[in-house]
C-alpha cells in the first residue's frame, strides 16, 4: 500500500510537463547555476571558502529537502481526508509515504551534488561517509516535525501560514547562503548553530566539501551545549510521534 | 467468542460538534479564557450498543436517516474510535463506504486499479494477476490507457466495483451506498451478494430498504435515535421498523396542518366536524378488514338544493386510493335549509395496505359544478397490521387450484 501511495505521487507530480521526471534532476542543476551566478560571481559571498559554490549547494539541497517534506506532510492528511474517512488505512503511512517521495528527491539531487563535487575537484575524505547519519538526522527531525504539524493541522487551519512564516525566518537564520564566518558576533554564532538545521548542515558541509566550516563542536568547544541540537531533535519526534498517535483516533471525524 | 466474527460491547460515540469551527490557532487560545462558554456541543450519535455478528452471518443494519447506522458501520470498520466501549473483530475486514475510494482523475485506468487495489490490501502481484478479469468484468478493455476524468461516471463506477468484488476478506462492510445506481447495475450488485452468501462470508450490511435486508439478511438490528430497539429475526425487526417510521411520518405531519390552506369552496355549506368511528367509538387506527365509518356533520350558511357529500381517501402525500359519493352511489340527498345542520355517514371495509392516510371530506352543489366546502386532511388515520408491508391494497378473494 505504502509503495503504491509513494508511486501515485510520483507519477502526479510531473503530470502534465513535457520533460516529466527530468524535472527531478533538472530543478537542482538550474538552481545550481542561479546560485553560482547570483553568489559566486556577484556577491563574491564565498571568498575564502573552498569549493563555495558546492558548499552552497549542498546547504541548499539538505535546506530544501527539510522545506519539501514538511511542507508536504503538513497538508497531507487532511488532503488524503476521502482515504481517511473511508476506508481502514494506518494513519501513519500517509506520512511517510510523503516523506518517502521527499526522500527520493533528496537522493535525486544528491546526484547532482556528487556530480558537481567531481567536476569542482572535491577531495574524497574519509569523513564523507558521515554524510548518511547526517542526513538520517535531517530526516527524524522532519519527520517529526512533519507528524506534530499535520496532527496539528486537522484541527487548526492556519497552522499552514504560521509554518511558512517559520520556514522563512529559518532559511536566513541558518547559514545557508552565507558562510558562518560572516556572522562576527560569537554569542550570535552560536545561538545560530544550536539550530539542529543549522548544526546538520554545516556538519554535512564539513564533512564532505571542505573541514574548512565552522562546526557546532568547534563553536562549542566541546562544552555539553554541544548535545542540544540532538536533544531538540529527539525531543521533536518522539513529541510529534506522541501528539500524531493521541490525535490520529479522531482524524476521521475532524476533518 | 470462537464462532463469533465481531463483537461489540457496550459501545457508544458521541461527536463534538463546534458552533463555530475552531480551526484557527487565535479562536483556540481565545476559547482558553473562555471557558465558561462551551465552543461545541456534543451530539451522542450512538449509546450503549451492544451486538455479536457470528461467522458467515449476513448481518443487516436499519434504520432511518440519521439514526447512527452509518456512524456504527464507521466504529465497526475502525475509522471511527469509539468514545466508549469495544469492538472486537476477528478477521480480515474490508469496508466499502464508497465505491472508488482513492481513484485519481489525473491517473489512468490502469494505474487507478492498482492503487484502489493496493487501499483495498492486494500487493502488487496479485493485482497483476487480476487485473486481466477485472478489466474484463467492467468491459473497459480499450480504456485502460486513457485518464480516469475521461471515463463517464458510469464507467468509473463498473471499475470501481469490478476491483470490489475481488476483495477476499473474513468480514465485509457494505453501506447502502453500494446499492445506488441503474438497475443493471443494482442487479449486478445483488448477484455479487447472493455469491458472498454461498461463499459464507461474514457481511455487514447497512440499509434503509426493506427489500434488501429482506432479501438477504440473516439476522438484523433496527437502530432508532442511536440505541437499538429491535434485534433478531429479520421479519420481526422489519415489523417494528415500519412502525418507527410510521410514527415518524405522522409526527412530522401532524405540526403542519395550516388550514386556511387547505380548504376550498364558497361556504354556503360548511363542514363543522369529521372523525372516523369504529362500531361506533372515535378511532384512528384501523387493522385489516375493520369496518371505518367516516361522519361528517355539515352545516348551511344559506339554503341550498341536494348537495353531493363526498370523501377522498389518499395515501399520505400522493395519489387518491379510493374515492366515493352520494352521486356516484345514487343516495337522494334533502335539501338544506340555512342554519340546518346534517349527520352524513360513510361506512367502508379496510382493505388497504399499511400506511398513514388522510381522508377529505366535501360538500358540493347538487350538478357537481361548485364545491361549498372542502378540506383536505382533516382526518388522518393508521392502518398496519397487514403482514406483507408493501402491498397497496389486500381485496378479499379467492384462489382456487385445480389439477388434471
Amino acid at each position: 500500500m505504502l509503495a503504491e501511495l509513494v508511486r501515485t505521487d510520483f507519477k502526479l507530480r510531473y503530470q502534465g510537463s513535457v520533460l516529466g521526471y527530468a524535472w527531478s534532476l533538472l530543478r537542482p542543476l538550474l538552481l545550481f547555476a542561479i546560485l553560482y551566478v547570483v553568489f559566486v560571481q556577484f556577491l563574491r559571498l564565498g571568498e575564502g571558502v573552498p569549493h563555495f559554490p558546492v558548499y552552497l549547494l549542498l546547504g541548499i539541497v539538505i535546506w530544501n529537502f527539510f522545506h519539501e517534506m514538511t511542507v508536504q506532510s503538513l497538508t497531507s492528511i487532511v488532503g488524503r481526508g476521502d482515504l481517511i474517512r473511508k476506508i481502514r488505512i494506518p494513519r501513519w503511512i500517509i506520512i511517510v509515504s510523503s516523506s518517502i517521495s521527499a526522500l527520493i528527491n533528496l537522493m535525486l539531487n544528491m546526484l547532482v551534488v556528487i556530480f558537481f563535487m567531481a567536476v569542482s575537484g572535491v577531495e574524497l575524505m574519509n569523513t564523507s561517509l558521515l554524510l548518511l547519519p547526517i542526513l538520517i538526522e535531517v530526516y527524524i527531525f522532519a519527520l517529526g516535525l512533519s507528524l506534530l504539524l499535520s496532527a496539528a493541522y486537522v484541527k487548526y487551519r492556519d497552522v499552514n501560514y504560521i509554518w511558512e512564516v517559520i520556514l522563512q525566518a529559518g532559511f536566513y537564520i541558518t547559514p545557508i547562503l552565507y558562510p558562518l564566518s560572516l556572522i562576527t558576533n560569537i554569542t550570535l554564532q552560536k545561538l545560530i548553530m544550536l539550530n539542529p538545521m543549522a548544526q546538520t548542515i554545516q556538519a554535512a558541509r564539513y564533512s564532505s566539501v571542505t573541514h574548512e566550516t565552522i562546526t557546532g563542536y568547534q563553536i562549542f568547544d566541546g562544552g555539553w551545549y554541544l548535545y542540544i541540537p540532538y536533544i531538540i531533535v529527539a525531543v521533536t519526534f518522539i513529541s510529534g510521534l506522541f501528539y500524531f498517535k493521541t490525535q490520529a483516533k479522531f482524524f476521521a471525524e475532524n476533518i | 467468542m470462537s464462532d463469533l466474527a465481531i463483537k461489540v460491547e457496550d459501545v457508544s460515540k458521541t461527536f463534538r460538534l463546534p458552533y463555530e469551527k475552531n480551526t484557527s490557532v487565535k479562536s483556540a487560545f481565545i476559547n482558553v479564557f473562555r471557558t465558561h462558554k462551551k465552543g461545541y456541543q456534543t451530539q451522542k450519535a450512538l449509546s450503549s450498543i451492544s451486538l455479536e455478528i457470528k461467522k458467515g452471518d449476513f448481518f443487516g443494519i436499519v434504520g432511518r436517516n440519521g439514526s447512527g447506522k452509518s456512524t456504527l458501520l464507521k466504529l465497526l470498520a475502525g475509522i471511527y474510535t469509539p468514545t466508549r466501549g469495544q469492538v472486537h473483530v476477528r478477521g480480515s475486514l474490508t469496508p466499502f463506504i464508497e465505491l472508488g475510494v482513492g481513484f485519481n482523475p489525473e491517473l489512468t485506468g490502469r494505474e487507478n486499479v492498482f492503487l484502489n487495489g493496493a487501499l483495498l490490501g492486494f500487493n502488487r502481484k496479485e493485482m497483476q494477476s487480476m487485473y486481466q478479469e477485472v478489466v474484463e468484468f467492467a468491459e473497459l478493455e480499450r480504456f485502460m490507457d486513457q485518464k480516469l476524468k475521461n471515463y463517464s461516471s458510469g464507467m468509473q463506477v463498473r471499475l470501481a466495483f469490478s476491483i470490489a468484488i475481488r476483495a477476499k476478506s473474513d468480514i465485509l462492510l457494505i453501506d447502502e451506498v453500494l446499492a445506488v445506481g441503474d438497475a443493471a447495475f443494482q442487479s449486478k450488485c445483488f448477484e455479487y451478494f447472493r455469491v458472498l452468501k454461498q461463499q459464507g462470508k461474514t457481511v455487514v450490511f447497512v440499509s434503509h430498504d426493506r427489500g434488501a435486508i429482506e432479501n438477504f439478511c440473516d439476522r438484523c438490528i433496527l437502530i432508532d435515535d442511536g440505541s437499538i430497539v429491535a434485534s433478531g429475526a429479520v421479519n420481526t425487526v422489519l415489523k417494528r421498523y415500519n412502525e418507527i417510521t410510521l410514527e415518524h411520518i405522522a409526527l412530522a405531519t401532524s405540526k403542519n396542518t395550516d388550514e386556511s390552506k387547505n380548504r376550498w369552496g364558497n361556504q354556503s355549506v360548511e363542514i363543522t366536524t369529521a372523525h372516523t368511528y369504529k362500531d361506533g367509538k372515535k378511532l384512528n387506527k384501523y387493522g385489516p378488514y375493520d369496518w371505518i365509518e367516516l361522519v361528517m356533520v355539515v352545516k348551511a350558511n344559506k339554503k341550498v338544493i341536494a348537495p353531493i357529500y363526498g370523501v377522498t381517501m389518499s395515501r399520505q402525500g400522493e395519489s387518491p386510493v379510493f374515492v366515493t359519493n352520494t352521486k356516484i352511489e345514487g343516495v337522494k340527498t334533502a335539501d338544506l335549509n340555512i342554519n340546518e345542520t346534517a349527520r352524513v355517514s360513510f361506512k367502508f371495509e379496510n382493505i388497504f395496505g399499511n400506511g398513514v392516510y388522510v381522508i377529505a371530506p366535501a360538500v358540493a352543489n347538487e350538478d357537481g359544478t361548485a364545491f361549498y366546502d372542502w378540506r383536505e386532511d382533516l382526518v388522518k388515520i393508521h392502518i398496519s397490521g397487514w403482514g406483507e408491508s408493501y402491498i397497496a391494497i389486500h381485496p378479499k378473494h379467492q384462489i382456487k387450484v385445480t389439477n388434471g
